[in-house]
């Protein structure tokens, strides 16, 4: 048994944390955020020569051909910095799609693309996990009409992919007629939601998905894998400066990482936040190595890094007393993006109980 | 135990009632709504007139001048929280009282009429960059110069004092006596020269804090609310005055109405959220917490209509309330999912986009007005007599 990561999966991790440190600071995020942009230009460049929009697609079609596993290191890496940038719809859960249900002409048509970074999908699922503002999409012969709620990536995407009210999954132009994109302002302004508006728009099936949900479903669970790995990325910023802050501040004479109240809201996200790392880590690996496994620890890891999340959001955030409820430090980026990890592909309550639906237990 | 008021309390609510119910209809928006906002200067003047206001302020100094009565302001608040119409507000709940106890005639003559009337508003400059637990460390100088205060300094986190027509501020006008007993307490305009204040945003968005700057700023020595030096014990009436009001039991139990109406109307795949039974037990915890901390209120409540200390009971409200606030604010976010994290005037946003609003700002509660860490101190020191942390050289 060897329970770590390799060291070529070490050398990934450590390459993109190094090279968002140095080009996406705060301050990038910041007037990205500010000018209302969720895709920083050289960011997305930059990622696209590391290889990181090809991740999960096979070498034969232009990707690295990695596993479910380094994308999650990836995106830990980007919740770190909150990176404005697509990532969880646009390179990991459309090209799963696609890969999963997609013809061999397809994947030679979309991917290659996907990977060389010249085309954003946007993706939209919602409506297989929960529906409250739509009916879902549905489908008339080859065209689709409906609504479809914060599709992931969705803004300023050039291609889309949604579920229909049965799971199959489509393709379509996002400048096609009918199609209307609207911006969804969130919390959170490092990512892009849109609601797609389709009026008997052409779309184009992955026939591998009509009539059989599995697509669909590993479509979910990898983008659930992917917010609960961004979320523990964030986690572990804000558990950092957390105590990088208690190590600093002084009150009372004394820095206030030496009052026992400060040391143990350090102490208890750290405690709480390291076993997320051993459940992500797992979760992700038994993506491609144990199928049986994955749908369940998908849920379990999506739902319990949102809980840990949203206690080391508070926690760090009372750290910092009234420095953390300013803008001046920016924690409320990290902040922010736990709380859309937290509520997007399923809040958590939902996603547990299809744990135990997934167990049998219900 | 006697839940039943006495038939002068239960006339007196019913005046109250027919009051609301008669004039409701001239109440600026909804008490339900985004906390902080104005109240109208006539609704306050009406409220006053009826003795729902400023209820116990002298009527020379333009309150309604009612012997003071814990439970038929209680009362007055409990009915105007039930109808969800907007109560009055007392002016400022920190300096009013501050004034009444401790400041000189001239002060309450000249700043407490307005005040209740909502025509002059008030900010706190209290903390400082190196001094908010620590608030007696604060390093902002006040010097005498012939019938001057000259203040030099930096306040941080100031609520409101952007718009505030004052400033209730401590200063250190005594830099060689200990640090608790150096401290003054003054009052001044915040157009007199040589303030500058800059907002500063909060994670909400809003910019309502600001940092306030003050060079050579001259204000006469007649600002002053009690002596010099004694600022400190001052500063200590206004906090009481202001832990009383975070965490307030009336607040919660309008909010987590909110929350029943939202699961009863609100569905998932066509269900409403009342019928999740896993939403609807973190409902049912959430009431039971609310409910003991509603009787809570009322238990304090007696011991205060008493002019008794109420001690544990008491401590225990601005940590527990605003937790129990901000615990029902994460909860309605949950409910909503995917449309909780709609912000911003975003299409198909619920109620204004207040969830988030509250999430955050209730978190920022937990934090002012003393950290829930400090609130713990006190709670084990005062209430429960444990021993005072060791203190470092100097502190
Ligand atoms: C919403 C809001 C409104 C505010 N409005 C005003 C206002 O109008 N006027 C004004 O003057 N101020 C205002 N403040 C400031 C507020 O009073 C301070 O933020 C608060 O007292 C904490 O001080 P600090 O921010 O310096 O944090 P610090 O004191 O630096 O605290 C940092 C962390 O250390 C902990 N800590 C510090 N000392 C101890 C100790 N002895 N034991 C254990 N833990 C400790 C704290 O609990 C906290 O977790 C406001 C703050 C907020 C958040």
């Amino acid at each position: 048994m060897e329970f770590s990561l390799t060291e070529e999966q070490r050398l990934l991790q450590d390459s993109v944390s190094r090279f968002l440190q140095a080009e996406c600071p705060l301050a990038r995020v910041r007037e990205a955020a500010e000018s209302g942009s969720t895709h920083v230009d050289n960011v997305w460049s930059g990622l696209t020569d590391l290889g990181i929009h090809g991740i999960v697609i096979p070498e034969e079609q232009g990707g690295v051909g990695l596993s479910l596993l380094e994308a999650c290191l990836v995106a830990e890496a980007l919740g770190n910095c909150v990176v404005p940038v697509p990532f969880v719809g646009s390179s990991v859960m459309a090209p799963i799609a696609i890969l999963a249900a997609g013809t061999d002409a397809q994947k030679e048509r979309f991917l290659p693309r996907i990977a060389a970074g010249q085309v954003v999908f946007g993706v939209g699922v919602t409506e297989q996990i929960g529906r409250r503002e739509s009916e879902g999409i549905s489908l008339q012969g080859s065209r689709l009409s409906g609504k479809a709620m914060f599709v992931l990536d969705g803004v300023d995407a050039d291609q889309l992919i949604v579920a229909d009210s049965s799971g199959a999954l489509h393709i379509i132009d996002a400048d096609a007629r009918g199609v209307t994109t609207g911006k969804l302002k969130t919390i959170d302004r490092t990512r892009a939601v849109a609601e797609v508006l389709l009026n008997d728009v052409e779309a184009e099936v992955l026939p591998g998905s009509v009539g059989n949900r599995g697509p669909l479903e590993s479509t979910i669970d990898a983008g659930r894998l992917i917010l609960a790995a961004d979320c523990l990325g964030a986690s572990q910023n804000m558990l950092d400066q957390s105590v990088a802050y208690a190590k600093e501040r002084r009150q009372f004479n004394r820095v206030i990482g030496s009052f026992q109240a400060v040391k143990h809201m350090c102490a208890d996200m750290a405690a709480e936040l390291e076993p997320c790392r051993a459940l992500m880590w797992y979760s992700a690996h038994v993506y491609t190595a144990i199928p049986d496994e994955a749908r369940l620890m998908a849920c379990h890891a999506k739902a319990h890094l949102a809980e840990v999340g949203q206690q080391i959001a508070r926690t760090s955030t009372e750290v910092h007393g009234g420095m953390g409820f300013t803008d001046l430090l920016g924690l409320h980026y990290w902040f922010k993006r736990i709380g859309f990890d937290r509520q997007l592909l399923g809040a958590p309550e939902l996603v547990r109980e299809e744990a135990a639906r997934i167990q049998g237990w219900v | 135990m006697d839940l039943e008021y006495s038939e002068e309390y239960q006339a007196f609510r019913q005046e109250v009632v027919r009051f609301i119910a008669d004039h409701r209809h001239l109440a600026p928006g909804n008490v339900a709504r985004r906390p902080g906002e104005d109240v109208g200067i006539s609704w306050q003047k009406l409220l006053i007139e009826h003795g729902y206001a400023a209820r116990t302020v002298p009527a020379e100094y333009g309150g309604f001048g009612a012997e003071p009565d814990i439970l038929k302001s209680h009362i007055i608040a409990e009915e105007f929280a039930r109808a969800k119409v907007r109560p009055g507000h007392s002016g400022d709940n920190r300096l009013v009282p501050t004034l009444l106890e401790l400041g000189t005639e001239a002060q309450k003559k000249q700043f407490i009429p307005p005040t209740i009337r909502g025509e002059m508003s008030w900010c706190q400059g209290y903390s400082e960059p190196g001094s908010g637990s620590d608030l007696a460390s604060l390093g902002t100088r006040a010097e005498v110069d012939g019938d001057d205060f000259v203040i030099n300094g930096q306040k941080i986190w100031t609520s409101g004092a952007k718009t505030a027509d004052m400033m209730f501020c401590l200063v250190r006008t005594e830099p060689d006596a200990p640090k608790h007993q150096g401290i003054s307490y003054l009052l001044f305009p915040m157009d007199t020269p040589g303030i500058d204040v800059r907002p500063l945003l909060q994670m909400t968005g809003d910019a309502h804090f600001n940092e306030v700057f003050f060079t050579d700023v001259r204000v006469p020595t007649s600002s002053i609310v009690g002596k010099r030096g004694e600022g400190w014990f001052v500063a200590n009436a206004t906090l009481k005055h202001e832990r009383g009001g975070l965490g307030d039991p009336h607040a919660a139990e309008a909010r987590f109405h909110e929350i029943v109406e939202l699961m009863q109307h609100e569905t998932v795949d066509g269900m409403r959220l009342m019928d999740h039974a896993v939403y609807r037990d973190r409902l049912l915890k959430l009431q039971a917490r609310m409910l003991s901390m509603k009787f809570n209120g009322m238990r304090v409540l007696t011991h205060s209509s008493r002019g008794e200390e109420a001690g544990l009971p008491r401590w225990i409200v601005k940590l527990m309330g605003c937790e129990l606030n901000h615990q029902m604010a994460a909860m309605a976010i949950d409910l909503l999912g995917e449309l909780g994290i709609l912000y911003d005037a975003s299409p198909y946003l619920r109620d204004g986009g207040i969830w988030q609003h509250r999430y955050m700002l209730d978190l920022g509660l937990i934090i002012g007005g003393g950290t829930a860490q400090i609130q713990k101190n006190m709670i084990g020191e005062r209430a429960l007599g444990l021993p005072k942390e060791p203190k470092v050289e100097g502190a």
